[in-house]
Formats: structure tokens, C-alpha cells, sequence
């Protein structure tokens, strides 16, 4: 957009240009169909191309590959039907909802992690940071600690823990309207609060519903089953669609609210729709696999490097949250490593890895340009 | 008006809330305070051992009529449990608390605490990955490891939250302090699910708890503490110096870049001691120079020697909580972080963090 407008500021200075011409960025295409139109950009569309490649092929290894000795083309018998009861059963019952729930989730939890950090303007402005994961625990803690333990329970319970927490933060980092870094700071108080609180929650509970709810709260797709995965594929059909169809204003949104009202664009109503479905697309991944850490944080800002973009964008994103969960899970069972580590440990490592490096280069990109 | 006549009128004011004055008070009620807590810290556990038993414990402990080889259970427990664990928080604390103001000073930064800013977390990768490679556990090599693993952590840290954009930013230090952590503890965390052994080694002190703390383990950390404390106390002149911008303080005769290494050199070895001895704390560095100086004020002079009575007076309530609040001990970290990250919120929303 940037190049867009200096171009156009240029030719009016030299008076090359006719006037009313638009000038794209080098491999943007217009497209107009009768009174619509819309850009596509080339190497946008490309690179999410390959990364959806990528994160098939990962996932296609995670069926393929695992303790059972099972080979691609038992898989694929299994997939189409012509397989044993056993083989089938381990390819369509256990592996299979697995790695479609990796896929899924990745892409729902990178684009939940894309509207956040649009609307706070800020790269560090993802449910990780803001204490969504842990407010979330803290609800499924709360509810077993009151004897409520089951596959609808804790989810609710998730769901509104990290809802609570939300807007808790956002009500303590509210002074006259909210600082990117502030709710940010605030948001690493609250998740150091709600921590140690749920520390507290885990020695007063009886160690039986403490170790279940330990477990979900690594944040594991050990144990997901085809009645995680539907849920979630039910939300992200909702969702994503509306998500997609304010795209557009989301982006007007970052240049400023004021500028964004000029333009006509209702934001109280697109902020509450882009929240309110980001909220429930990580509601409904940490309801079933946990707090998978810094997915939402990373994925968007990984794909607005590899496609230089002006701002994070939704498509690419879900696929490189797609790309990183299927990898970090075939990373997390590997048979290299003695035991299978939960996936939210590789997020962890991979995500807090990044975000040094983003810092790192932060630093970087200044002190080149001064 | 004249100058005189301004002088007069200041001066009974100045009088009343000289700082020399308030902090002598604050000294009082600070020792008043910490003698109490370490007797309740003596008196109370999980174990119920009359009061006059250690009482009589103690005192035959102190006349020297209680040889190691000749105690029983309870005098067992009071002398080799109770009585490190109490001055060991009493030791952790002043280091945690004077670390706490050091760097804030250093750092020009309200928001610098050694949890925050990962110190504690690479004191504690650096023993988990010395404990997973070569199978150290407790002793000096223990020690050293953690002083390795924070002075490395607080290096760069350091170097990459204060340069670059937003360098002069508080919040962006913190943010790297809090990355680096998650990354560490991320580390750590699948070293010690793949490394069970390991695991078992450190997962007494993983939560930053004060329990089950031996003579050997005090005595092993001592030393560094002694020196970080030495270092801190020699440093308030510079830090009132360094407070004034760099410039200043060079116009004043003092030397930041000396300055910051000796600062440097305590902030490691009291934190990589602390957390060698109780594992990770966080939040003590954060709450107690902001608590003091809106006692005492700004100067440290008073702040260091004052942290270094509040803070073992806050780690010893964090652990005497504990300690009583559930069945089943909590780690004292728990307690500490309970407490403190309200505090990180009230900072930030008073004035830490400007709309930037």
C-alpha cells in the first residue's frame, strides 16, 4: 500500500502518469467482475499455496508414521476402506481425527491470533499474551475443583474462564482507551496471577482430577477423538467466513480508528464480530487439546514475512498455523526422542524462539535505519 | 519573598519528613517485624511440636549441648528443617530484594525484576541442563551453574531489551525478559519430561519453594551471597549517580560502564545464588524497591540497606503462608507470584508503561 501511494505521489510530482490511473505493487493483480473488484496478490497466493502443500505432506507423515509399523499404502487402503479391522482402525480412529485436528486447529488458532494482533495493532497482542490459555485452565480448574469433570464440563468451563479472563484484562488495561503495550504488560500480570492461582487449585484438588486436568493442561492432541475434531470444524465453518468477509475493514481498522470511521466503517461492530469469533476459534482448540502455546502469536507474523505484506493477513496465516501444529506434533512424536513429549512443550520452544528473534531483529531493523 | 524566608518555611517541613528520621522507624518496625516472623517461622510446620519444646530445643542447641550425632526426631526437625529453612529465606530475600533494586536502578526501569526478566529462568535451564549432562545436584557446581546460567541470561536480556526500537521502553525489556523465559522454560520443560531422573532432581525446587532445605545447601550458597550483598552495598553512591542519566553521573565524576559491571556481577550472584537455593521467585525484585521507595524515597542509601530488611520480612510471610494456608505445602513461589503480579498491574497502569 505504501509503495502504492508513494508511486501515485511521484507521478503526480513529475506528471508522467495520467491521473485516476492506480498503480499496483510489482505482482499485484486487479481483478474486476462487472460493478466488483478486488487485488490478488501473486506471491501471497503462491506461498499460501506451498504452505498448504507443506502441511499436508506433514500431516500425510504424521498418518503414515508412528510405533504401529503401519506403511503409506496400508493407510491408504484404510482411508478408502479395504484395510484390516486393526490397521483401520488405528489409521481412522486414532490417527486420523489426530492430524485432522492439527491441521484445523492451526488454522483456527493462527487466525484468531491474526484478528487479535490487527485490532491491537500489535504483533504481541495474541490470546497467549493476553492470558486467554490461562484463564482458560484457571475455568477448568474452578469447575473440577467443584466435582464437574467431563467432556462438556471442562470445555464450558474453558471457554468461560478465558472469556472472563479477557475482559478482565482489558477492563484493568482500560485508561482512557487501551495501549498496545499496556494490555500486554497487564495481560502478563494477569496470566502470572492466574498461574499461581491455578498452582494453588491443583494442590487442594484430589490427585486424580488434578493429573486428568494436568494433562489437558500441557496442552496435548494425545487423546483427541472424532468428537473434538467436529466441534471445531463446525465453529471454523461459522467463523471463518465472517472473519473473511471483514477482512478488508479489519485492514482500513489499522490505520487508525479515526481514519477507519472516515471511511465509513462501523468499527465497534467489526470489532466485536473479529473478537468474538477469534475468542470462540480458541475457545473451542483449548477446550479440546489445552493451552497450545504461542501458535497464535507466531503463525500470523511467520506468514506476513514469507509473503511481505503490508499487514497480517487471514489466509496465509491459518495455513502456516496448519504447517507449524502438524509439524510441532510430528516433532512431538518423534522416535527420536525417549518419550512423547505434549505438542505445547515444541510450540512453546518454537514459539518463544521467535518471538527473541523478532525482538532481536526489531533491535536491528532500527539500528540500520539510523 | 527571600531566600531566607523560603528556607524557613521549607525547613520545618523538611525536618518532619527527613528521610534520616523516617528510615530510622522504618528500621525499627523492619526489625521488630523480621525477628517476629523468623520465631513464628521457628514455631510453625507441619509438624505439632509444643512451643516450649523448641523453645528448650533451641536454647540447648545455642548452650552447645546438643551434638549432631545426639538429637532426636523433633530436635531433628527444628534444627536441621526449620532453622535453615528460616534463614535461608531470610538470606534469599535480601539477595532477591537488593538484586531487585540494583537492577532497577541499572536499568533506569520500574518494571526490572529478576523473575520478570528471565534471570531466574536461565539460573534454573542452566541447572536442569547441568543436572540432565553431567548429573549435578546439590553442592557448589549447583551454585556455579546458576550463576552461569543468570549472568548469561541477564546479559542479553540486557543487550536486547535496550537496543533497537523502542529501546528506551521499559515494557520492551520486560517483553524480552518474559520471552527469553518462556523459551527457557519451554527447554527445560522437555528436558525434564524426557529425563525423568532429572526431573526428580529438580522438581523440589522447580516451583521456587523453601521446603526440605538442608545445612549442606545453605552453607553451599552462602558464600555467593555474601559477595553479591558486599558488592550491593557498596554500590548506593553510584546508583544515585547512574539515576541521574549517564551524562550526569559522568559530569558528577561517577562511571556507569564500572558502575554497571559491578552491578552486573551482584544482580548474578545474589540471583543465581537465590535461585540455586530456592528455586525460581519471582516477584520479590518487583515489589520491594517500590514499596521502599515510596517509604524512604529515592535515595539509595537507604533503599538497598532497607531492601534487604524488607525483603526476607515479605519471602518469610510468602513462606510461613504457605506453609499454613493449605494441607499440603504450596511452594512459596506460588505465594510470592499471588502477591506480586497484582503489584505489576498497578505499576503498569500508574505510570510504567506510556502510551508509546
Amino acid at each position: 500500500m505504501t509503495t502504492a501511494t508513494t508511486a501515485n505521489q511521484r507521478s503526480a510530482q513529475t506528471g508522467h502518469v495520467q491521473r485516476n490511473t492506480v498503480l499496483f505493487r510489482p505482482g499485484v493483480r486487479p481483478v474486476r467482475i462487472s460493478g466488483f473488484s478486488t487485488t490478488f496478490d501473486v506471491r501471497t497466493i503462491l506461498i499460501t499455496a506451498a504452505l498448504v502443500v507443506a502441511a499436508l505432506a506433514v500431516a500425510w507423515w504424521n498418518m503414515i508414521s508412528g510405533s504401529a509399523g503401519i506403511t503409506a499404502t496400508d493407510t491408504l487402503g484404510a482411508l478408502l476402506g479395504g484395510a484390516d479391522e486393526g490397521t483401520s482402525r488405528v489409521v481412522l480412529e486414532w490417527r486420523a481425527p489426530r492430524v485432522v485436528f492439527t491441521l484445523l486447529g492451526g488454522a483456527a488458532l493462527a487466525v484468531a491470533g491474526a484478528v487479535f494482533q490487527s485490532q491491537t495493532r500489535n504483533p504481541l497482542g495474541s490470546p497467549d499474551i493476553i492470558g486467554f490459555s490461562t484463564g482458560a485452565y484457571t475455568g477448568a480448574l474452578l469447575v473440577a475443583s467443584f466435582g464437574f469433570t467431563g467432556l462438556l464440563a471442562t470445555p464450558l468451563a474453558a471457554v468461560a474462564g478465558g472469556l472472563a479472563t479477557g475482559v478482565l484484562v482489558y477492563l484493568l488495561a482500560w485508561k482512557g482507551g487501551v495501549s498496545g503495550l499496556r494490555i500486554i504488560i497487564v495481560g502478563i500480570g494477569v496470566s502470572i496471577f492466574l498461574g499461581s492461582f491455578n498452582t494453588y487449585l491443583m494442590t487442594v484438588l484430589d490427585l486424580e482430577i488434578a493429573m486428568s486436568v494436568a494433562t489437558w493442561g500441557a496442552g496435548s492432541v494425545n487423546d483427541i477423538t472424532w468428537a473434538h475434531v467436529l466441534p471445531l470444524l463446525a465453529i471454523l465453518l461459522l467463523t471463518f467466513p465472517v472473519m473473511l468477509s471483514q477482512a478488508r475493514n479489519m485492514h482500513l481498522m489499522e490505520m487508525g480508528d479515526d481514519a477507519a470511521a472516515g471511511l465509513g466503517i462501523r468499527l465497534e461492530r467489526v470489532r466485536l464480530v473479529q473478537f468474538t469469533c477469534g475468542i470462540l476459534l480458541v475457545a473451542v482448540v483449548t477446550a479440546a487439546a489445552g493451552p497450545i502455546a504461542f501458535v497464535a502469536l507466531v503463525a500470523p507474523q511467520l506468514a506476513l514475512r514469507l509473503t511481505g505484506a503490508s499487514s497480517v493477513q487471514l489466509l496465509p496465516a491459518a495455513a502456516m498455523g496448519a504447517l507449524l501444529l502438524t509439524t510441532s506434533d510430528a516433532i512431538a512424536r518423534a522416535e527420536f526422542l525417549p518419550a512423547s513429549l505434549p505438542v505445547g512443550v515444541i510450540t512453546l520452544i518454537l514459539g518463544g524462539g521467535y518471538l527473541v528473534w523478532l525482538l532481536v531483529s526489531l533491535g536491528r531493523s532500527r539500528k540500520a535505519s539510523t | 519573598m527571600s531566600v531566607q524566608t523560603v528556607y524557613q518555611e521549607l525547613q520545618p517541613a523538611q525536618r518532619v519528613g527527613s528521610p534520616g528520621r523516617r528510615c530510622t522507624l522504618i528500621i525499627l518496625v523492619g526489625l521488630v517485624l523480621l525477628i517476629g516472623l523468623c520465631w513464628i517461622s521457628l514455631f510453625t510446620g507441619s509438624g505439632s511440636i509444643p512451643a516450649h519444646r523448641v523453645l528448650s530445643t533451641l536454647s540447648s542447641w545455642a548452650a552447645g549441648d546438643l551434638p549432631s550425632g545426639a538429637r532426636d526426631t523433633t530436635e531433628l526437625l527444628i534444627l536441621e528443617r526449620r532453622l535453615p529453612r528460616t534463614v535461608l529465606a531470610v538470606m534469599v530475600g535480601a539477595g532477591l530484594g537488593a538484586a531487585g533494586v540494583v537492577m532497577q536502578a541499572m536499568t533506569r526501569n520500574p518494571l526490572a525484576d529478576p523473575g520478570l526478566l528471565g534471570v531466574n529462568a536461565g539460573a534454573y535451564t542452566a541447572v536442569v541442563f547441568g543436572s540432565a549432562a553431567m548429573g549435578v545436584t546439590v553442592g557448589a557446581a549447583h551454585v556455579w551453574l546458576a550463576v552461569v546460567g543468570a549472568l548469561i541470561v541477564a546479559v542479553s536480556v540486557y543487550v536486547i531489551g535496550t537496543s533497537g526500537a523502542m529501546g528506551g521502553n521499559p515494557a520492551k525489556l520486560v517483553l524480552t525478559g518474559v520471552a527469553i523465559g518462556a523459551l527457557l522454560s519451554g527447554i527445560s520443560f522437555a528436558v525434564t519430561l524426557l529425563q525423568p531422573e532429572v526431573f526428580d532432581r529438580v522438581r523440589f525446587w522447580s516451583a521456587g519453594s523453601l521446603q526440605g532445605r538442608s545445612i549442606d545447601e545453605l552453607s553451599a550458597v552462602l558464600p555467593f551471597l555474601a559477595v553479591g550483598l558486599f558488592i550491593a552495598l557498596l554500590l548506593p553512591r553510584a546508583l544515585n549517580a547512574l539515576a541521574l542519566g549517564d551524562d550526569a553521573a559522568v559530569a558528577l565524576g561517577a562511571r556507569p560502564g564500572v558502575t554497571r559491571l559491578a552491578g552486573l556481577a551482584a544482580v548474578t550472584l545474589l540471583c543465581g545464588a537465590a535461585t540455586a537455593a530456592a528455586g525460581p521467585l519471582s516477584f520479590i525484585g518487583l515489589m520491594v524497591p517500590h514499596a521502599l521507595r515510596m517509604l524512604s524515597g529515592p535515595d539509595h542509601r537507604w533503599l538497598i540497606p532497607l531492601s534487604l530488611l524488607a525483603a526476607p520480612v515479605l519471602v518469610l510471610t510468602a513462606d510461613i503462608l504457605a506453609r499454613v494456608v493449605v494441607a499440603a505445602e504450596l511452594p512459596a513461589g506460588v505465594v510470592t507470584a499471588f502477591l506480586g503480579a497484582p503489584v505489576l498491574i498497578w505499576l503498569t497502569r500508574r505510570k510504567a508503561v506510556k502510551n508509546r
